[in-house]
């Protein structure tokens, strides 16, 4: 067990490297920063070549690359070339709602789409399954911007029961959340379905009848347990994708998160802000993916041995 | 001598409404057990042996209904009992091991908590004392050190273990009557010994009657007292062993019998049967073997009755009229 984990870190590792370097490649051949930061009409050469001394673009490559790195093992990833803050600081306050909008979203999803999926199997083909089925497509079909539109325009403008921009107050997390959730949950209703059907027909599931246990048990424990193992893996993936900031709901929503920051980060040629906001959203893709191969050596117990 | 007969089956139909029409997998088949016998059904895939075992579970799968017909388990009819009535009867009363006993045991689940979860149907009892009783089923069925296998998982076991667990799972309740569904298919030569032999120890110390669904006749010559051939839904031909050994009636089950290979003589090649078995939706008018039939005539256009050619002895065939 130990072993596996400290195998799996050594490879996020590997891979955050990896990660670094692309990103550090990418944002050296968007275009130069020091061109946006100077104004158009007062830029002699001297003033160029002042800027990029002072935002370390003069530096070579490699050069410009083992500082960005020393400074990112300690978290340090320099200053936003907009306002001088210290890129960590941005990070730090974007992160919470990020964290927040994706937990929620990731909870709406899994505590809707589970026992959904679940039904959907066992009440088979019927009126509830078909309604369910109508949702799950949906919520996979339409994309999220305008889902996040309609649903802003429903609750917020034509019903006024909602709000629809900012993070005051828990009534904030509703719109974002669900519409973040949907496209999870309709996966999460599918798969549950489809690996419930497979196990509800699969030899252990019929001897758990045959020795009489009662539905609920053999449906409850025998079944699920089962079919949540591939659940769990969808899951895992979702949320490391939200944990990544939804450029898209943030945007919407008018939500200050990581995707926003990122999206910002790149309009303006900010690459300190960019770097940091890709490393982070790095770093929590790798820790969940880690997170949920441990879980599922517990769900699993062929793995464990 | 009736206080003796656990289980009669009367004209059992159970059919399966397809959308391409109804498939009579089982049409009218009738047979009793003994408390404590060993009855062999036998026949070839689709000929309704496994049909009749899920009937007599109430276990029916989808699209298939029992439209006619009565089970009687001690005197009671179970296609009037409730679903719950059945779940009552189901590992209490009867129980069956599957084909692939392999795949019959929840991978995510200690062979020790799918034990004691069945034990806790029969007992009231705390958890301690049903462990103990499942380390003892498991003992019974000669697991060494049994203590110790109640923490295991189902894959940390080998197959022949794993077989004793189902076996001691279906026992676990002491059912009076046991079907074993293709007890031996899935199963490489020593281990299907090992698990007959398993079989014949479980009914030894339990007394139940069992139900062998098999397509071999070297099984049922080991392990049975009376056999049932069916064919296309249909029993076509029912005796004690011995005498379906030595005199079969029916056509189908001589010709099965000339394919079960003979160690004795030196042959080439094995007799086998021509043509294949009917398609259950579109069965000929009469005979259902007299497409493939060596001695089919004029006679087999209709179906034939069930004829006594001697005691405990029937056969539908036309030729034993």
């Amino acid at each position: 067990m130990w072993q596996f984990i400290g195998i799996r870190v050594l490879q996020g590792i590997f891979t955050l490297l990896v990660i670094s370097l692309l990103v550090f490649l990418a944002t050296r051949l968007t275009g130069d920063p020091a061109l946006v930061l100077l104004p158009p009409e007062a830029s002699s050469k001297a003033d160029y070549e002042r800027v990029r001394k002072q935002l370390g673009l003069d530096k070579s490559l490699p050069e410009q690359y083992i500082i960005f790195l020393r400074g990112a093992v300690k978290g340090d990833f320099g200053l936003s070339i907009r306002d001088r803050r210290p890129t960590r600081d941005l990070l730090l306050e974007r992160l919470p709602a990020t964290l927040q909008l994706a937990l929620a979203g990731m909870a709406l999803a899994v505590v809707i789409g589970v026992p959904l999926g679940i039904l959907s199997a066992v009440k088979r083909d019927s009126i509830f399954d078909k309604g369910g089925k109508l949702f799950a497509v949906l919520g996979m079909a339409a994309p999220q911007f305008w889902v996040a539109i309609m649903l802003i325009l429903l609750f917020g403008a034509i019903l006024k029961l909602l709000p629809t921009y900012g993070r005051e107050g828990p009534e904030n997390f509703i719109l974002p959340s669900f519409v973040l959730a949907w496209s999870i949950m309709a996966g999460i209703m599918r798969l549950g379905r489809s690996s419930m059907l497979e196990v509800l027909d699969s030899d252990y599931v019929r001897f758990a009848r045959i020795k009489g246990l009662k539905d609920g048990m053999v449906v409850w424990k025998h079944a699920l347990r089962n079919a949540l193992i591939p659940i769990l893996t969808f899951s895992g993936i979702s949320l490391a994708g939200l944990l990544n900031g939804a450029i898209v709901v943030e945007q919407v929503f008018a939500w200050p998160g990581l995707g926003r920051l990122m999206l910002d980060g790149v309009l303006q040629r900010n690459f300190p802000v960019v770097q940091a906001a890709v490393m982070a959203s790095a770093f929590f893709y790798i820790l969940t993916a880690l997170i949920v191969d441990i879980l599922y050596v517990y769900a699993d117990p062929r793995i464990r041995h | 001598m009736t206080n003796d007969v656990i289980l009669r089956v009367e004209d059992l139909q159970t059919h399966f409404f397809t959308r391409t029409g109804v498939v009579k997998a089982v049409d009218g088949i009738s047979f009793e057990l003994g408390r404590g016998e060993t009855l062999g059904i036998v026949g070839e895939s689709g000929s309704g042996k496994s049909m009749t075992a899920w009937s007599i579970l109430g276990m029916v799968p989808h699209p298939g209904r029992i439209v006619g017909g009565t089970i009687d388990y001690l005197g009671e009819n179970l296609l009037e009992k409730s679903r719950g009535e059945m779940r009552e009867i189901r590992g209490s009363g009867i129980c069956m091991v599957m084909q692939d006993p392999l795949t019959s045991l929840n991978p995510v689940f200690t062979v020790g908590d799918q034990l004691v979860e069945t034990l806790k149907l029969e007992y009231e009892e705390p958890k301690r004392s049903l462990r103990r009783r499942a380390a003892e089923l498991l003992a019974n069925v000669r697991i060494p050190a049994p203590e110790d296998r109640l923490t295991n998982f189902p894959h940390q076991m080998s197959g022949g273990m794993r077989q004793r667990v189902v076996g001691a799972i279906s026992i676990a309740r002491a059912p009076n009557l046991l079907i074993a569904d293709e007890p031996t298919t899935s199963l490489d030569a020593t281990i299907q010994l090992q698990y007959l032999r398993l079989l014949k120890d479980i009914q030894e110390q339990t007394g139940a009657a069992i139900i062998f669904i098999t397509h071999d006749f070297g099984i049922v010559a080991r392990m049975c007292d009376r056999v049932a051939v069916m064919y296309a839904g249909r029993i076509v031909e029912q005796s004690d062993v011995e005498d379906m050994f030595d005199h079969p009636a029916h056509p189908y089950t001589e010709a099965l019998l000339q394919s079960v290979p003979d160690l004795d003589t030196d042959v080439d090649t094995l007799p086998s049967i021509e043509g294949q078995p009917p398609s259950l939706d579109a069965l000929p008018a009469g005979c259902s073997f007299a497409p493939r039939c060596p001695h089919a005539w004029e006679r087999c256009q209709e179906y034939p009755d069930e004829f006594t050619v001697a005691p405990r002895h029937t056969s539908r065939c036309w030729r034993s009229e």
